[in-house]
């Protein structure tokens, strides 16, 4: 006896049969009955006809009969609203028995029914069992807000739902935590902006106590939502990964790379030469390798995070690498997988083994694993330098195999191992051109073609190649054609006796019968190249061409620190960040992991609500106004030398470039802004706007230009404050900017650190400044003079003057900053303290001084506390001296040093100061006095930067 | 979360769907019909499908493919353990996991997915839970419920749920007290051509069926727990007791369960319990190849090899193999070129052996890749990482139990390049 029984009835009559029993008085005949719905109902038969005979048989004490109408009616209660009604009332009643399991049945069941009309009434049920005694409902209720959300979300905050939701992730019980959790990861989902998950360090820990107890699956919810806290400092993110690394040893995979997640994304923070941090990087091998046994689908999932995973920290893997070595049986999705992982780990120590592996999976029957494996070949040889040698002659070998796609992948790899190491395996050229005829896919005919244009002068026969190429040109793809096209150029550059025949047939074929664009372009160009200047041709098509860089596929840093926050997820699996392809995410949020705690705190924005990490508030928005803008200072930034000399030999050019940003700004913008000529003029002419606007107060259109919003709180200066980052690299294509500004000697000097974390080499430096308070303006171009290559940093002094035009920002040393590279123009700003004006001849006369500040008058003096600072006034005095504060003069009164200083700014306002400190009592108390009251704050700022470091 | 799931038979129909949100209509399976067809082999299909509308998350256990359809951000290992824990639990219930199994308990098979899934949400994964919940179909109980009208689904709340030890159901009795514990270790090893180790490394696990009346509380401990540094538990394992005094300390859950499973890696030195020497060699311009396989135990610590099961996929170009087996028996399939030798017990007196001609395609050039060698074995009393239990002792109950432990090996990827 069977259930597939109830498949059998497949005659004419058979809603109607059921109908009958269902209707029957007999209680057994009407249980198999509504059996046989469900069977039909699973297989996908349309047995919604039985609507209204099913709800009737929902009243009865027998719980089976229950679950299976509960079970029809999740199904069918869509297409029925109004029948659906007639079910309300069963529920309400269910949801109020005796038995808690009936209860959790009949709330759970309810939030399945996806009508409108009823959500109405499952309100109240819902609430009183989100308070029910019995945990089992309490957690049932949980997910059950979450249904309800998806279909009414409206309703769900108005009835306050999840308040209470939140109110459950102190619940007693861990199960209820877990789900109540898992409800509202799935509700901030579809509200990226909400503060639903407010993680702060008593819900992590009340997270942390329930992750141990809860149930695997509970634990992934609980460690996918640890993952979006940010620790407050490393001691805090240590102490989390103390807690998650149990979780390394769980059976279930999905714990064990969610567990994985956080502790790579807390490890950020954790300091590099801490014994823990080592510790945390053995403890993470074992378990994804581990990873590597279970079921194929699992591996797949799993070698597509730890691709991620030794992208960003190879160390953690780098002696295991046999455990990606392929198994012939393995499925194709994992074999390939593995073979990339096995690429990124190679080094001089392992690159004997993986070539042996390597050349083996050379022979097996897949093709697609096979060319991928030559490919992998090749990708060593750039790799690892060491290795080239040995890879060129494993590629020779298996070019001797003869086998058609793999003498093909060969070629084409051995093509970029010439453009990685010019002049040194060209020998090898003879046994390539053998295999001429055998290629029939375009890559590796074009990438056949390229070496024999590019050595053509060591192939005698080069001519005779070429032009059995030739014959069937337009039956070639573009790819064939346009480098066929280069290298009969590069040939007759060399040989332009022999070959002047070849070049004119090529060149006619692609300017004159060819229909495709680039193809007759790049004809024509060098056409007339050849006719006009024949040297200039050589210099351009022969050009010295740059290496290629180490490893072709890796992924872009900022994409990847994304992708580390995503770990087991689909965004880990895709390689693409979650914007990109998931629906329903209405709002995008880009996590980034934290710096550690040495490279600058100012990455974290102040909001640690869901999301870590920046999230709304970049440190320089531009507004839509930005392009235009940003025309503007292209223009001005293009050559650094055309910036010209210091403004002191050319304050016009300055004021006037300057002028562009500021009150002539709408004088000029008049006509065409689009194009630089224009632009041009604009420039070469100083416009006679100028000197009314120098020295006016700006207008509030540049202000709103210029909204940078609470810019990046940064620490402010001390002797040497650490650099903070300025412009993170995801706001600028790849480059990082960090700096500092410091006073040496009198000169004010900006030091900055910039990094390229994009993929492509950078140059063409410059930068420029906004108006700003005090007239700080670069003193000369920015000295970069080499390009930044990918992963470079460089370190930058640019040398200031405060000659420049002024306007006062908001706060007082807020400085807004263009930087131009080649790739775009991108903009931040930053605060600089304000010691580095005060000037070093700041110390007054005692009279003068007393003299001074009896005349200020009262209402510009401010008071400020400097709160637990342990040093006592002597030192105090020497520390600010240090930034050009002058003590004049100390007076002790009841035990209370008072200390007289003064600072004299570089536009000569004079600021006057009482430090009053009391011997045992860390609070000093701090009086400004200055005839423009604005600085005090400012001032003040500094007092405490510089005494507390 | 899981928003629906399909099943697929190995001609493609789907036979079962269920949702756990909205229905997601059938179409959407059309795009791994297609991912179907592209792979080459049934395995080959991906386990992550993305639609324009949907992910789908695939495995293929027992022929049967279990899509899972899902629709925002999931962890696709989430799913992908969720569904082998589906399979898990069929073949729990009905002994097999097939489509004639699921067909005929077609309304347990939707009652357990519903207990196992809210909303898309695990809810009860543990067998105990579930067999509380829904009883496990038997002939007996069908035909009783048949006469009686009582029903397979539990009237209590499953109270296992909610205690501190979820997996354990209370009120356990037995008359006879027993504890079981398997130690199987399964070697995986690529081996070269010259007969030297390339990798090789160990997945162990301790499977145990425990019948033990009441609330026991067990504490497990080897003679040499170095060997376990990388180790998945079960929930029911004290974490903080096994980092700090290398003890398993355990209540049980009822009946058989996996207690953990280990993993002895590439690093460590692996003993490789058999050798192979091999003479597989096509000449060019010959349409014979010969064929010569011998085996011998290696590293056995004096135990037997038994139920070795050799096969290998020769190459496309071989038309028919002539092989003398000097024990067991062969089998050449000429459709899929699969080479099965069942050589059952090795004899390190008289070493097994195979060994005769290939035929080729006449006229074919000699085939380019190499067969690879895949070995099955089993040797009994034995570990090969050497690992072994030293006590087992119970706590929590007054009764003596009966205890007893089995060691084995198998070979798992064991495969020898030639």
């Amino acid at each position: 006896m069977t259930d597939s029984k109830y498949f059998t009835t497949t005659k004419k009559g058979e809603i109607f049969e059921l109908k009958a029993e269902l209707n029957s008085d007999k209680k057994e005949k009407k249980k198999e009955a509504v059996k046989k719905v469900i069977a039909s109902m699973t297989v996908g038969k349309d047995v919604s006809a039985l609507f209204p005979d099913v709800v009737n048989c929902m009243q009865t004490d027998n719980l089976e009969l229950k679950k299976l109408v509960y079970l029809y009616l999740m199904n069918y209660a869509k297409s029925q609203p109004d029948m659906a009604i007639m079910a309300v009332n069963t529920f309400v009643k269910d949801c109020e028995d005796l038995n808690p399991l009936i209860r959790a049945l009949a709330v759970r069941t309810m939030g399945c029914i996806r009508v409108d009309k009823i959500t109405e009434y499952l309100c109240e049920p819902l609430r009183k069992c989100l308070k029910d005694e019995d945990p089992y409902v309490r957690k049932t209720a949980a997910v059950c807000v979450a249904k309800l959300h998806d279909i009414n979300a409206q309703l769900v905050e108005d009835q306050g739902f999840l308040d209470t939701l939140k109110d459950l992730i102190s619940d007693s019980n861990p199960m209820v935590v877990a789900n109540a959790v898992a409800a509202l990861s799935e509700i901030a989902e579809s509200h990226p902006n909400s503060n639903l998950l407010d993680l702060n360090p008593q819900t992590i820990n009340k997270l942390l106590t329930a992750l141990n107890e809860c149930t695997e699956w509970g634990q992934i919810f609980i460690l996918d939502c640890l993952a979006n806290y940010t620790p407050r400092d490393d001691r805090e993110s240590q102490s989390i990964c103390e807690r998650v690394t149990p979780r390394l040893s769980h059976a279930n995979s999905a714990v064990v790379l969610s567990a994985v997640k956080v502790l790579m994304k807390f490890m950020e923070m954790l300091p590099k030469d801490l014994d823990y941090y080592g510790t945390l990087l053995k403890k993470l091998a074992p378990p994804l390798v581990t990873l590597l046994s279970a079921e194929p689908e699992l591996q797949y999932v799993a070698l597509r995070n730890i691709n991620l995973i030794v992208q960003r920290r190879p160390e953690i893997l780098k002696h295991e690498m046999k455990v990606f070595f392929v198994k012939y049986n393995d499925p194709i999705y994992v074999k390939l997988e593995k073979l990339d992982i096995m690429i990124r780990l190679a080094s001089q120590a392992n690159i004997a083994q993986v070539l042996a592996e390597l050349k083996e999976y050379a022979t097996e029957v897949d093709v697609d694993f096979v060319r991928k494996a030559v490919r992998a070949i090749g990708r060593c040889a750039i790799k690892v330098e060491q290795s080239a040698e040995r890879c060129v002659s494993t590629l020779l070998d298996l070019i001797q195999t003869k086998v058609n796609y793999v003498v093909q992948e060969a070629i084409v790899v051995i093509k970029d191992i010439f453009r990685k190491y010019p002049n040194k395996y060209e020998s090898v050229i003879a046994t390539l051109c053998e295999h001429l005829e055998s290629l029939d896919e375009p890559e590796a005919r074009a990438a056949m073609i390229w070496i024999v244009g590019e050595y053509a002068e060591r192939i005698d026969n080069a001519d005779e190649l070429l032009e059995s190429f030739l014959e069937g040109f337009h039956d070639e793809s573009t790819q064939v054609q346009l480098q066929l096209l280069t290298a009969i150029v590069k040939l007759f550059l060399k040989k332009p006796t022999e070959t002047q025949e070849l070049v004119q047939q090529v060149l006619s074929l692609a300017t004159q019968d060819s229909d495709n664009p680039d193809l007759r372009d790049r004809g024509y160009i060098y056409w007339r190249l050849l006719s006009t200047d024949p040297v200039a041709a050589k210099e351009v098509v022969l050009a010295e061409k740059p290496l290629i860089s180490e490893e072709t596929d890796l992924i872009e840093p900022t994409l990847l620190e994304e992708l580390i926050c995503h770990i087991g997820t689909l965004a880990s699996v895709y390689h693409k960040p979650p914007s990109a392809f998931v629906e329903g995410s209405r709002g995008v949020q880009h996590k980034r992991l934290a710096g550690s705690a040495g490279s600058g705190e100012s990455v974290e924005s102040p909001d640690t609500g869901s999301a870590a990490g920046v999230s709304e508030a970049p440190p320089a928005v531009i507004p839509s106004q930005g392009d235009l803008l940003g025309d503007l200072l292209n223009l001005d930034l293009t050559p650094p030398t055309a910036t010209g000399p210091p403004p002191a030999a050319a304050p016009g050019m300055q004021l006037g470039a300057m002028d562009l940003l500021g009150g002539g700004l709408d004088s000029l913008l008049g006509g065409d802004i689009g194009g630089s000529p224009a632009m041009g003029a604009g420039f070469g002419a100083p416009p006679a706007a100028m000197p009314a606007s120098f020295n006016a107060p700006v207008s509030g259109g540049l202000d709103d230009l210029f909204d940078l919003g609470g810019g990046v709180g940064m620490t402010m200066g001390s002797y040497t404050p650490p650099k903070t980052v300025w412009l993170p690299a995801m706001k600028a294509k790849g480059l990082e900017i960090s700096g500092v500004f410091v006073r040496r000697s009198g000169v004010i000097q900006m030091e900055m650190t910039l990094s390229n974390k994009a993929m492509s080499v950078m140059s063409d430096f410059a930068i420029q400044f906004n108006r700003n308070s005090f007239g700080l303006a670069p003193a000369g171009p920015l000295q970069i003079l080499t390009p930044l290559s990918p992963n470079q940093t460089i370190e930058a002094a640019l040398p200031l003057s405060t000659v420049g035009p002024v306007m006062k920002m908001e706060p007082l040393n807020n400085l807004q900053v263009a930087v131009k590279n080649n790739i775009d123009v991108f903009y931040f700003s930053c605060q600089y303290p304000i010691s580095m004006l005060f000037l070093e001849d700041g110390k007054m006369e005692r009279q003068v001084f007393l003299a001074t500040w009896k005349d200020i008058p009262n209402e510009n003096e401010s008071q400020f506390q400097i709160k637990d600072c342990h040093l006592n006034s002597d030192a105090a005095s020497n520390k600010l001296q240090g930034s050009n504060i002058f003590t004049i003069a100390k007076r002790t009164v009841e035990g209370q040093d008072m200390l007289y200083q003064s600072m004299k700014l570089t536009n000569g306002i004079w600021v006057l100061a009482e430090l009053r400190v009391q011997a045992g009592n860390p609070n000093y108390t701090i009086s400004l006095k200055c005839r423009a009251p604005e600085v005090s704050q400012c001032v003040f700022q500094n007092y405490e930067a510089v005494l507390k470091n | 979360m899981i928003h629906s799931l399909f099943l697929i038979n190995a001609s493609g129909d789907i036979f079962l769907e269920k949702h756990w949100k909205s229905v997601v209509s059938r179409s959407v399976c059309d795009y791994f019909f297609e991912a179907q067809e592209r792979a080459s082999e049934p395995e080959n299909v991906p386990p992550v499908i993305p639609t324009p509308h949907h992910y789908l998350i695939s495995v293929l256990r027992h022929r049967i493919y279990f899509v899972a359809v899902i629709q925002s951000e999931v962890p696709p290992l989430f799913v992908i353990e969720f569904l082998h824990r589906v399979v898990d639990t069929f073949q729990d219930y009905f002994g097999v996991c097939t489509e004639a199994a699921i067909k005929d308990n077609v309304v347990v098979v939707y009652e357990l997915l519903e207990e196992m899934l809210d909303n898309g949400f695990p809810l009860a994964t543990e067998s105990n839970i579930l067999k509380e919940l829904i009883k496990p179909p038997t002939i007996l109980r069908t035909m009783v419920n048949t006469i009686t009208g009582s029903t397979n689904v539990g009237e209590q709340l499953p109270t296992g749920q909610l205690s501190v030890v979820p997996w354990r159901r209370t009120g356990v009795k037995y008359t006879n007290n027993e504890a079981y514990f398997d130690v199987v270790e399964e070697i995986d090893a690529i081996i070269d051509k010259s007969g030297s180790t390339i990798t090789a490394e160990i997945q162990g696990v301790i499977d145990a069926c425990v019948k033990l009346t009441g609330m026991p509380d067990l504490t497990l401990s080897f003679m040499n727990p170095r060997l376990l540094d990388d180790v998945s538990f079960h929930p029911c394992v004290r974490f903080k007791r096994w980092e700090a005094e290398r003890i398993l300390s355990f209540i049980p859950p009822d009946g058989n369960f996996r207690l953990l499973s280990y993993h002895v890696s590439s690093q460590n030195l692996v003993a490789i319990p058999v050798y192979v020497k091999h003479n597989i060699t096509f000449r060019e311009g010959s349409s014979q190849g010969r064929f010569d396989l011998t085996l011998g135990p290696k590293q056995t610590m004096g135990k037997s090899v038994e139920a070795v099961l050799v096969s290998s996929q020769l190459p496309r170009g071989v038309l028919n193999a002539n092989l003398n087996p000097s024990q067991g028996t062969y089998t050449f399939d000429p459709v899929t070129k699969m080479l099965t030798w069942d050589v059952g017990k090795i004899n390190p007196q008289k070493l097994p052996s195979l060994k005769g001609s290939m035929s080729l395609q006449a006229g074919a050039s000699k085939p380019d890749e190499n067969p690879t060698i895949n070995i099955q074995l089993k040797i009994q009393q034995m570990a090969i990482s050497g690992l072994k239990v030293n006590r087992l002792d119970m706590y929590g109950e007054k009764y003596k139990p009966f205890k007893g432990i089995k060691y084995m090996t198998k070979a798992g990827k064991f495969q020898v390049r030639t």
